[in-house]
């Protein structure tokens, strides 16, 4: 078996792994840790169902970014959804017969490459040239836009100037996904293919790690996922009925 | 040891402009720290202690597992900037750690150098450091100039919520021994005497028969300022400052006006004597419901039916999202009535019913606008429709007078901003930065009066008007520009000798 499709093979395991692992450790860590008090940031749905759509505006349209500052909301929108698409398309890869819906986000997938560079740079530049938010950035924010950045460029480059034999690609990738060692397939290695599988193994393993954690985040936001009924409903979390023997949540006064 | 204050006091900007940054120049602005015997009241220790380090991150460690929203929210900034420039003391000082990402982000360098792995293995890249003596008095300045608004919480996608970090940063200074005098001087107040004020039993009852003496020369009817009376019907909590400072206590002889006119039977109760709930702005989970409790005890003591609150920003907050799971269940009140209710609600109720007749014409000396309480606005509901926090107030304004104009769109509402003085900043030690605070309501408020001749900022909070009555001098308006809404109402109210029957 031949070095690069070993080593790849492997890497791929181990960033699924940690990216697994790890987000599934802090989505568990969220989960269990207690919210003592009502904090939803008012006006606030009254209803689970309000606040799943509040959660949906926040995710899908980024509401509140949106009433917030236009340019980055444009830039991140842009980014977002453009990342999206590519991902989509990207699922035919791993898949055989390749979904439908796969199918049709294959034209708009291979130029969505070029809109996701739009954001990042857009952002980039922000990030460099507005000077609140030159200040507050570290140089982690930058090395996650330059890997983005990365995987985007190397990514169009393969799509289209560079080619790679994309055939051979998904039949290593599918054996990688069947746990079919000993019908591993060999990996292409051309330059541009290694760049850019190196970028995305290195992304799915810091996400856990770093501010990519904003994904599992808002969900978890008590500010945007609390219903508003404190008055209707008692909310104790279980250490304040331990530390201070209050009556527990239980008792609700109507 | 009166600190020299001497300050510029901000221009109003031409046009909302992109801030610039001045690094530092709020640095050692912190307001005055609590001595020993008041930190030894809420059981905090004495001053600094020595191992504070150590102590300092096993407090943050214990948040961390009490707190959802610490937790996500520490992880969860991409530093995108929206934030940054959202917060009113960030537009007023220009100070960059007055951003409130910056102002989260030196909690949570310390946060990601001890709790996170890539601040232990990469501190420089992410941005995580130690918890240095610098990086402490970093918090205790910081972490004291931010009112708890939650303005940038409306705007970060993500929602965090600066407030919620000050809150765990002002618990972990108070836990190694750093507290603030002001919050610190107050709290045990209320434990021994009922109020913020140290005002006791005597003086208070005191001033409520000046009062009602007060309302019967201006009307020539007896109207009650009941105190601790058993077995009425509804409990007034309402802050200390209605009992004597200005415009506040117009206000509460509105409250009078208005349970008068409704034939209400009400009391107010010497012993909880105080809406207001410090524990809130130092974080500390304990004390907010040691002080909510004592709401409870009166409730029951004086055996009433109904809680009702005065006009107080933060003290509805936690009435109204707190009170009931730090306190309740209240299933001993009537259950018609949501425990707790706003008083404005409660005349909105009786205006609606038309139990209170209105001459709007009593106010036609005025020109009003009103300015959204930061805690009202972002953490609270009234009525049963979200935003009643904004309408039923607005409501009750428009009732009561004929010139009504709101303030810019996005400096009213979910967008208004603070007062400048909330969330405990409200000392005379931090002076400067409530006067620069200000700015952007003060800008707002300029529009109003030069386009429309408004005369009067109506408020609903004892901290913005007191606050108010403080800066407003500074950007040349009259300090009595600000009034209470139930002085409004208390103005406008047609009252007659017979009581109507309970409504
Ligand atoms: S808006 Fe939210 S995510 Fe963006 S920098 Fe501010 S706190 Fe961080
Ligand atoms: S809560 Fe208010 S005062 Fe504090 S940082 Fe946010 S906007 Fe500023």
């Amino acid at each position: 078996m031949e070095f690069w499709t070993a080593f790849y093979a492997i890497s791929f395991y181990v960033a699924t792994f940690i990216l697994m692992f790890g987000l599934g450790y802090k989505i568990f860590q969220y989960a269990v840790t207690p919210a003592p008090l009502k904090i939803p940031t008012t006006p606030a749905p009254l209803t689970t169902g309000g606040v799943v759509v509040r959660l949906l505006l926040e995710v899908v349209i980024f509401r509140s970014l949106f009433r917030s500052n236009k340019w980055i909301w444009l830039f991140a929108i842009i980014f977002h959804f453009a990342l999206w698409i590519v991902l989509v398309r990207h699922l035919r890869y791993f898949m055989d017969p390749v979904w439908t819906l796969v199918v049709l986000a294959q034209p708009f997938g291979k130029y969505a490459s070029f809109a996701m560079l739009l954001g990042l740079f857009g952002l980039l530049a922000r990030r460099m040239f507005v000077v609140r938010i030159n200040y507050i950035s570290v140089p982690s924010d930058y090395l996650m836009l330059f890997l983005l950045l990365v995987i985007g460029i190397s990514g169009t480059l393969i799509s289209f100037v560079t080619r790679t034999d994309i055939v051979q690609f998904k039949a290593f990738m599918l054996s990688v996904l069947c746990f079919d060692w000993s019908n591993l397939q060999t990996m292409p290695t051309d330059t541009m293919l290694l760049i850019h599988l190196t970028a995305v193994i290195s992304l799915m393993i810091v996400f856990p790690f770093s501010k990519l954690l904003h994904v599992p985040g808002i969900f978890f936001a008590p500010t945007r996922n609390q219903v508003d009924n404190p008055r209707e409903k008692r909310h104790v979390a279980p250490w304040a009925v331990k530390e201070f023997e209050t009556t527990p949540a239980s008792t609700t006064s109507e | 040891m009166a600190k020299k204050i001497k300050f510029e006091v901000p221009e109003f900007r031409p046009y909302p402009t992109v801030p610039v940054l001045k690094p530092g120049v709020m640095k050692g602005s912190g307001p005055f720290i609590a001595k020993p015997d008041m930190q030894k009241d809420l059981g905090f220790p004495g001053e600094l202690v020595d191992d504070w380090h150590d102590v300092a991150i096993d407090k943050m460690g214990d948040l961390l597992k009490k707190y959802r929203s610490l937790r996500v929210f520490l992880d969860s900034c991409v530093r995108c900037g929206a934030c940054t420039d959202k917060c009113q003391y960030m537009i007023g000082t220009n100070d960059p750690k007055n951003m409130p990402v910056a102002r989260q982000d030196l909690f949570r360098q310390v946060y990601r150098r001890h709790f996170t792995l890539a601040g232990k293995l990469f501190p420089k890249l992410v941005g995580a450091k130690d918890l240095t003596r610098d990086v402490l008095d970093d918090w205790y300045n910081y972490f004291h100039q931010c009112s708890q608004c939650r303005r940038c919480s409306v705007f970060c996608p993500y929602g965090i919520d600066t407030a919620e970090i000050s809150m765990a940063a002002r618990e972990i200074l108070d836990t190694v021994g750093l507290g603030q005098k002001y919050c610190n001087e107050i709290i045990p107040k209320i434990y021994k005497i009922g109020n913020n004020l140290g005002l006791p039993k005597p003086a208070l009852a005191n001033t409520l028969e000046g009062l009602e003496e007060d309302m019967k020369d201006e009307t020539g009817i007896d109207i009650k300022m009941p105190l601790d009376v058993e077995g009425a019907d509804i409990l007034l909590i309402t802050p200390s400052a209605d009992f004597f400072a200005e415009p506040h206590i117009d206000g509460l002889i509105g409250y009078a006006k208005v349970f008068h006119q409704a034939g209400a039977s009400w009391t107010l109760s010497s012993y909880a004597s105080e809406a207001a709930n410090f524990g809130m702005f130092i974080g500390s989970y304990d004390n907010m419901r040691k002080v909510s409790q004592r709401i409870r005890k009166a409730a029951i003591d004086l055996k009433v039916k109904r809680i009702i609150f005065g006009e107080c920003g933060h003290a509805w907050r936690v009435a109204y999202a707190f009170l009931n799971t730090l306190a309740g269940p209240f299933d001993f009140l009537d259950t018609r009535y949501p425990v707790p209710q706003h008083i404005c609600e409660y005349t909105y109720d009786l205006i609606q019913k038309g139990v209170i007749q209105l001459d709007k014409s009593a106010n036609d000396h005025r020109k009003l606008t009103f300015h959204d309480s930061c805690n009202v606005a972002r953490a609270t509901r009234m009525g049963d429709k979200p935003g009643g926090q904004f309408d039923i107030p607005r409501e009750v304004i428009k009732a009561c007078c004929n010139y009504y104009y709101d303030m810019e769109p996005d400096t009213i509402k979910d967008q208004t901003y603070c007062c400048g003085g909330g969330g405990g900043l409200l000392t005379d030690d931090l002076l400067e930065l409530r006067v620069k605070g200000a700015l952007p309501r003060m800008e707002a408020l300029k529009q109003v009066v030069d386009d429309h001749g408004v005369t009067h900022m109506a408020a609903i909070c004892a901290i913005c008007k007191t606050q108010f009555a403080k800066v407003l001098p500074y950007y040349g308006f009259g300090m009595d520009t600000v009034i209470s809404i139930h002085q409004l109402v208390g103005d406008a109210i047609v009252l007659t000798t017979e009581a109507k029957t309970p409504g």
